[in-house]
């Protein structure tokens, strides 16, 4: 249930950016979504891609740092109040979330929220009581392609 | 007997390494001999040594033992500079087979020679410094120390040689054909400064290559100063045993102290290089066990004898006899060079309290450089820390935990603040010698 959410980290200046990159571009590996997160002096790059693992591979030969992380999908309808809904079950249930993004899909009117959980685990297990869709990593590829 | 020492791998023994066994008193005499020798030498050849004799009402009976050369004035690196390219010759040029020099960053080079002589007894100091690191007969040695006018390459070539080493003269860089030809030709031991070796473990995983599951058993490091942090590094992601070696061209290159299998300080090859500890600040000299600057005397160079060499490195004499058996004295790794030394607002810092504080965070040692620069009168000091995969986070908090806790520990460390900021992996760049710890950016513009 859980997706591999790739790390990188990049100093906060021009051009850093685009260098990772155009190194997955030219291996022919699409961004199903990535979000950046930064600071005066440096950011991290987030990442999820399909085949991550190459994705890595082809990142670490380059020099990169690239850490992986297990982070969450869910769909919520892309509504005003689908995000908040989701949130209220999290903090009902004193779920704290370290960082999340979000990106809505071409089709099926719905949002696709990713969570950075301590415990994604116990996460998952209550999302699911509650009645909210988990999205896995092969399920979120069809919604995509 | 030695010989059938020899014979057993693991014995760590050369018939070339009897000297180091030598009683006290036996040895003692070898150095009186010598010290003599070298010092008429110098004074019948070399105008400087002469003068500054003279000047002192010295003559070379003078020495009628060991403590006398106390009297005997310093000879300091600027000498070199002051009297280039030839003027420390004490051999005719026809009788110099062969010419090294340093870089020379910092304005002239310093340029040292050596006779046939003089080369057969550094080979024989760099195969008992081999030996001492567990080398022996049939051992492949990848020698990655620059060849060409640094005295290191050359040095510990003829030294594998001796030894009866299979000595690969690769030299430094091509770090990818390194690590190929450690894993093709079944090498068994490198040597190499400490900084490139890590700079190998590091591009050896990112081909996918576990030096751990090659053949290589050692590694024999020097020309820069080097951590036991950095050593527990070295042998864990390698899987060898890493000892520190000790020289400097003004003496004769590497080959001056090596450890042995104790790790535990380097043998100074006493009945060739004469070894004094003395307060930098006066010129006195110190009683063993105490920390100083260390002072060299070449017992039995013929091109360009030393007498007195301030080396400006910092250490202690050890006087304890060594558990691996040699009755040559040993001194402690050198820490701190005092040229490597920058003042800022007021403070001493060396680089090695850096990596000391860095290192007590990571507890491996990442790249690092340190950058002065000068605003508005006032001196900064910033670090560079390259982001290694064992603190990188994928969350904001935890790199800003990870810089505040690398900052925090170097102001404990030298009492200054300083601007930590974390780069990039591999924007620092990497030395295939010396590795540049600092950079100072003072005096520009």
């Amino acid at each position: 249930m859980k997706l591999q959410q790739l790390s990188l980290f990049l100093e906060n200046r021009p051009g850093r950016l685009e260098a990772p990159l155009a190194a997955i571009a030219a291996e022919g590996i699409n961004i199903l979504t990535l979000s950046l997160a930064d600071t005066a002096q440096f950011g991290i790059l987030r990442l999820i891609v399909r085949d991550w693992e190459k994705a890595k591979r082809i990142l670490e030969q380059a020099g990169w740092v690239v850490n992986l992380t297990e982070v969450v999908a869910v769909d919520v309808l892309d509504r005003p109040g689908g995000l908040a809904g989701a949130l209220r079950i999290l903090e009902d249930a004193n779920l704290n979330v370290e960082y999340m993004y979000a990106f809505s899909l071409r089709r099926d009117d719905k949002a696709i929220l990713i969570f950075r959980f301590e415990d994604p685990d116990r996460a998952i297990q209550v999302l699911l009581d509650q009645g909210l869709h988990v999205v896995d990593g092969d399920e979120l590829m069809t919604f995509v392609s | 007997m030695l010989t059938e020492l020899w014979n057993d791998a693991e014995g760590g023994f050369h018939p070339a390494s009897a000297p180091d066994f030598l009683p006290r008193t036996a040895l003692q005499e070898v150095q009186l001999r010598r010290l003599r020798a070298v010092v008429a030498r110098a004074y019948q050849n070399v105008e400087l040594f002469r003068s500054r004799m003279d000047e002192r009402g010295l003559t070379p009976a003078s020495i009628q033992s060991l403590q006398d050369i106390q009297h005997l004035p310093f000879t300091v690196k600027t000498d070199l500079r002051d009297t280039y390219p030839f003027g420390l010759f004490a051999s005719p040029m026809s009788d110099v087979v062969r010419l090294h020099a340093s870089s020379g960053t910092t304005g002239k080079p310093i340029v040292v020679a050596y006779t046939r002589e003089d080369v057969e007894v550094w080979s024989e100091v760099m195969a008992r410094t081999f030996a001492s690191c567990g080398l022996h007969r049939g051992d492949i040695l990848q020698n990655a120390f620059g060849y060409g006018l640094f005295t290191g390459g050359l040095g510990a070539h003829y030294g594998g040689e001796t030894l009866g080493a299979t000595v690969i003269p690769i030299s430094g860089g091509n770090t990818d054909r390194q690590i190929m030809l450690i894993r093709d030709f079944n090498v068994t031991a490198l040597c190499c400064t400490p900084s490139y070796f890590t700079h190998m473990i590091e591009r050896a995983r990112e081909l996918g290559i576990d030096l751990r599951d090659l053949s290589l058993r050692i590694g024999i490091f020097g020309a820069e100063p080097w951590t036991d942090g950095m050593r527990h590094h070295i042998e864990a992601e390698a899987g060898i045993k890493a000892y520190d070696i000790y020289g400097l061209s003004e003496i004769i290159g590497p080959g001056v102290a090596s450890e042995c299998s104790a790790q535990d300080g380097l043998h100074v090859f006493e009945d060739h290089f004469y070894p004094e500890i003395i307060d930098p600040d006066t010129g006195e000299a110190l009683p063993d066990g105490e920390e100083g600057e260390l002072v060299l005397t070449t017992l039995s160079k013929k091109a360009m004898p030393m007498i007195r060499y301030r080396t400006r490195d910092i250490t202690r004499l050890i006087t304890e006899p060594c558990s691996c058996g040699r009755t040559i004295r040993r001194m402690r790794r050198v820490g701190r060079r005092s040229d490597d030394m920058f003042i800022i607002r007021g403070v001493n810092v060396f680089p090695s309290q850096v990596e000391a504080a860095l290192m007590a965070v990571e507890g491996t040692l990442p790249h690092y450089q340190i950058i002065l620069t000068r605003a508005g009168g006032l001196d900064r000091i910033a670090v560079e820390v390259e982001v290694t995969p064992e603190v990188f986070s994928d969350k904001i908090r935890g790199l800003e935990d990870i810089r505040a806790r690398l900052a925090q520990s170097i102001e404990r460390i030298l009492g200054i603040r300083v601007d930590l900021r974390l780069v990039e992996p591999r924007t620092i760049a990497r030395s295939e010698g010396k590795a540049k710890r600092v950079i100072d950016r003072r005096n520009e513009g």
